[in-house]
């Protein structure tokens, strides 16, 4: 007797298997090898010649500079990066944004507090944490903490999970829930755009920082609230704020150790 | 013994027809969100899970219900459950298929899936999500598969099940302290940041799978010409009364915590549940639903008389399982969002593209439930 | 094992055949010209050494994986240039390098792509300078 009908399917089950893995195989073993020089420049990379020196990056906004109908920033930000405008607050993306005071520090507005302080507007964006919750929780490592403290993502690997969104708690992140391109009003082609289905969010401009420049945001404050900076270098700009003045940080409880600062 | 499926009579016809029809308009859907995006859901910047996610985490509760036939029965020799395990393993089977559907309609780009694979991220709970529901899935699809055909054939089952059986008890237990662990290690959501989140997974869990295992039981024995027997379908009742009596304590303590400790952070979340905030009342009036279904319910399933006669059970049964979706469901999930991060009150309604793929996976939910039942019944009818 | 229905399975297995080799069987004897890609751009004009940032060959055979490791290498570790094997050093971009020499995408990249029915989608975030123009 020959074999029997599930034996027979069991085998070419098995013949198609063995058919795909080698190409698999193959595939996988091939490096690309333009002659010789494949290797990074020695100053590549953060810190490389050009770039602004930094080992851990931060913020300080100083709110009181703040104007209420001032939207530099978060034009500048929304310019460089093709941030789209969807015109409505469901599908809002934003990388840097504005609330007032008692939204931004519910444990610390109590209802004493002066009128004007209570209202006044204060940027928010990604704090670029210390102890990111989002990296925590990245099935694919696709949003990641770099060496020099900027929480990164790499667009090209998002899966759109928003596990990210649902583990910040600062409501840092926006998802981009259509098709952006038709929303950016003047594509800057200097920076890419992102696709529909992925998260994205204030990357501290890390791209200019690369050039040597300040972030967009920073330099778009005519009011020059916002001071950008090394936490490590001991006589940065952010270091002297921080050290003559009282600061603020978002839900410093949770443990994040956020990288922005409000002196208020 | 795949063909069994394939024939039946003229109402079984009538219901896989039924059930193809929601599932190819469901599909439709979902083809016009890949294209779309998923904005033509309800959800948005501030409340990024839904409906999706909310069905997700209730099911995966169903899956491991599994486990509350296995186990009496392979641990305890409760011999009345002897017929009916691979009932609970083919639900397991069909609920984690559920599950596995509604995170992939849930992503973005879901042409990137294999991402997780390609760059595991041990850090992650969805990484280790994925790991024990595709392991659950396979370890009841063997188990399952097996033991029903030894039947068939008249022969004891394969050595090696016993210990893989032996191993779904404590791996269903893991499939949903790792969902419950999704929520429950999130800094920022006060309403999930709790430790009693797995155990009211588990316990929400052992009522609403067992309620859903009596009623296709009590359909069975009333279409399909099997009978899991009395004993069997009251020992599930009385394991859906505690487990139903659990979670309502577990909801309890919960608002106990918050409101006694009258910290905002605790009860304004707990307050949207059940009463609204800011005018926004749909899921509120949704927990009064689940609520007093539950209750009664609970009354139902305590009462002998109530749980031996078999209207008042179904009725209770369908309660229970109505109650534990509205809660697990777009209770937990929504209810975490609120307030936003900047002390917003936001608005989540789902839309009818959103709800026609919801109902067009549960739809596949059900074809496999009803496929994989009616070749466990044309077994038992064969011998 | 015996064969039950032969005259369908066989009848089915040489339609399936023949739709297996309908490429091969219906192009027969006809020849599509290989893609014409134009290297006429102002830009590549300009240059003294109309020279890629790795050699022709190696770019016709390999570009797409040194456009995987390049942005690997820009967004997860800031790796910003490359130096080529003869020592010139390029800035790490899509569409500020090359895009910059070859602005001329439909008469160069898509020629090749759609020749071979590869769908690259870099352009679904990369911008294609003269989209913006």
């Amino acid at each position: 007797m020959g074999p029997t009908r599930r034996d027979f399917l069991k085998m070419a089950g098995l013949s198609t298997l063995c058919l795909a893995l080698p190409p698999r195989l193959a595939h996988g073993a091939a490096k690309v090898e333009p002659s010789a020089a494949a290797a990074p420049l020695p100053a590549a990379g953060p810190g490389a010649p050009g770039s602004l020196p930094g080992r851990r990056w931060a913020m300080v906004a100083e709110v009181g500079k703040c104007r209420a109908d001032c939207r530099d920033c978060i034009d500048a930000c929304h310019g460089a990066h093709n941030v789209p405008d969807f015109g409505n607050p469901k599908d809002d993306v934003h990388w840097i944004g504005q609330a007032p005071m008692t939204q931004v520090f519910p444990a610390g507005a109590h209802p004493r507090l002066p009128e004007n302080l209570r209202n006044l507007p204060l940027p928010v964006l990604c704090n670029h944490c210390e102890n990111p919750p989002c990296v925590r929780v990245c099935p694919t490592k696709a949003t990641f903490r770099r060496a020099d403290g900027i929480v990164a993502m790499d667009y090209h690997r998002c899966i759109g999970c928003r596990f990210c969104m649902a583990a910040c708690p600062y409501g840092a992140r926006s998802m981009n829930w259509r098709d952006p391109r038709p929303f950016i009003a003047r594509l800057d082609p200097a920076f890419p755009t992102r696709t529909q289905g992925v998260v994205e969010k204030c990357n501290f401009c890390e791209e200019r920082l690369a050039k040597g420049v300040l972030p967009a945001c920073v330099t778009a404050c005519k009011e020059k609230a916002l001071t950008f900076g090394d936490l490590v270098e001991p006589r940065s700009a952010v270091r002297e704020l921080l050290g003559k003045h009282f600061s603020l940080r978002r839900r410093p409880e949770l443990g994040t150790e956020p990288q922005v600062y409000y002196i208020l | 013994m795949l063909e069994k499926a394939l024939r039946g009579n003229g109402g079984y016809g009538i219901w896989v027809a039924f059930l193809l029809a929601l599932v190819a308009a469901g599909f439709v859907a979902y083809l016009y969100q890949l294209e779309v995006g998923l904005g033509v859901t309800g959800m948005g910047r501030d409340v990024s899970w839904g409906l999706y996610i909310a069905q997700f985490t209730f099911l995966v509760g169903v899956a491991a219900s599994a486990v509350m036939l296995v186990m009496p029965y392979y641990l305890h020799d409760h011999k009345a459950f002897g017929k009916i395990t691979v009932l609970g393993e083919f639900l397991a089977v069909a609920a984690v298929i559920m599950c596995i559907t509604f995170i992939f309609v849930d992503l973005g780009r879901p042409d990137r899936v294999m991402n997780v694979l390609l760059h595991p991220s041990p850090s992650s709970i969805l990484f280790w999500d994925m790991v024990v529901l595709n392991g659950y899935l396979l370890i009841n699809l063997v188990t399952g598969w097996t033991v029903l055909e030894s039947d068939r054939k008249g022969v004891p089952p394969p050595a090696w099940v016993k210990p893989l059986i032996t191993l779904s008890i404590p791996w269903a237990i893991s499939i949903h302290t790792v969902t419950a662990f999704i929520y429950a290690g999130l800094p920022g959501r006060d309403f999930w940041l709790t430790a009693i989140m797995a155990p009211r997974f588990l316990a929400s869990a052992f009522a609403s799978g067992p309620a859903l295992l009596i009623l296709i039981c009590l359909i069975l024995r009333r279409f399909g010409g099997f009978d899991a027997g009395t004993r069997a379908i009251q020992t599930l009742a009385k394991i859906v009364a505690y487990a139903l009596a659990t979670s309502v304590f577990f909801v309890l303590v919960e608002i106990f915590t918050g409101f006694y400790s009258q910290i905002p952070g605790h009860m304004h979340p707990l307050t949207y549940l059940f009463v609204g905030l800011e005018g926004q009342t749909l899921v509120a009036r949704s927990m009064t639903l689940a609520a007093v279904l539950a209750l009664v319910s609970l009354v139902l399933l305590i009462v002998p008389r109530a749980r031996q006669s078999e209207p008042l059970l179904a009725l209770a049964c369908a309660g229970t399982f109505v109650a534990l979706w509205i809660e697990k469901g777009l209770g937990l999930v929504v209810t975490g969002f609120v307030p936003t991060p900047l002390e917003r009150v936001p608005v989540y309604v789902p839309t009818a593209p959103e709800i026609a793929i919801t109902v067009g996976v549960w739809a596949l939910g059900l074809l496999l439930i009803t496929g994989l039942y009616k070749i466990f019944v044309a077994v038992r009818q064969e011998g | 094992m015996k064969l039950y229905n032969r005259g369908i399975i066989l009848a089915g297995i040489a339609l399936f055949l023949i739709v297996l080799t309908f490429p091969f069987w219906y192009g027969r004897g006809k020849a599509v010209p290989p893609p014409d890609l134009k290297l006429d751009t102002a830009a590549i004009a300009a240059l003294n050494e109309k020279l890629c940032v790795a050699p022709a060959a190696f770019m016709r055979t390999d570009h797409m994986h040194l456009l995987t490791e390049w942005r690997d290498g820009v967004v997860r570790e800031g790796r910003r240039t490359y130096s080529a094997a003869d020592g010139r050093v390029f800035e790490i971009s899509l569409t500020g390098t090359c895009l910059k020499c070859h602005d001329n995408k439909e008469q160069f990249c898509d020629r090749c792509h759609d020749y071979t029915g590869a769908k690259p989608n870099c352009w679904s975030c990369h911008i294609i300078p003269k989209e913006v123009r």
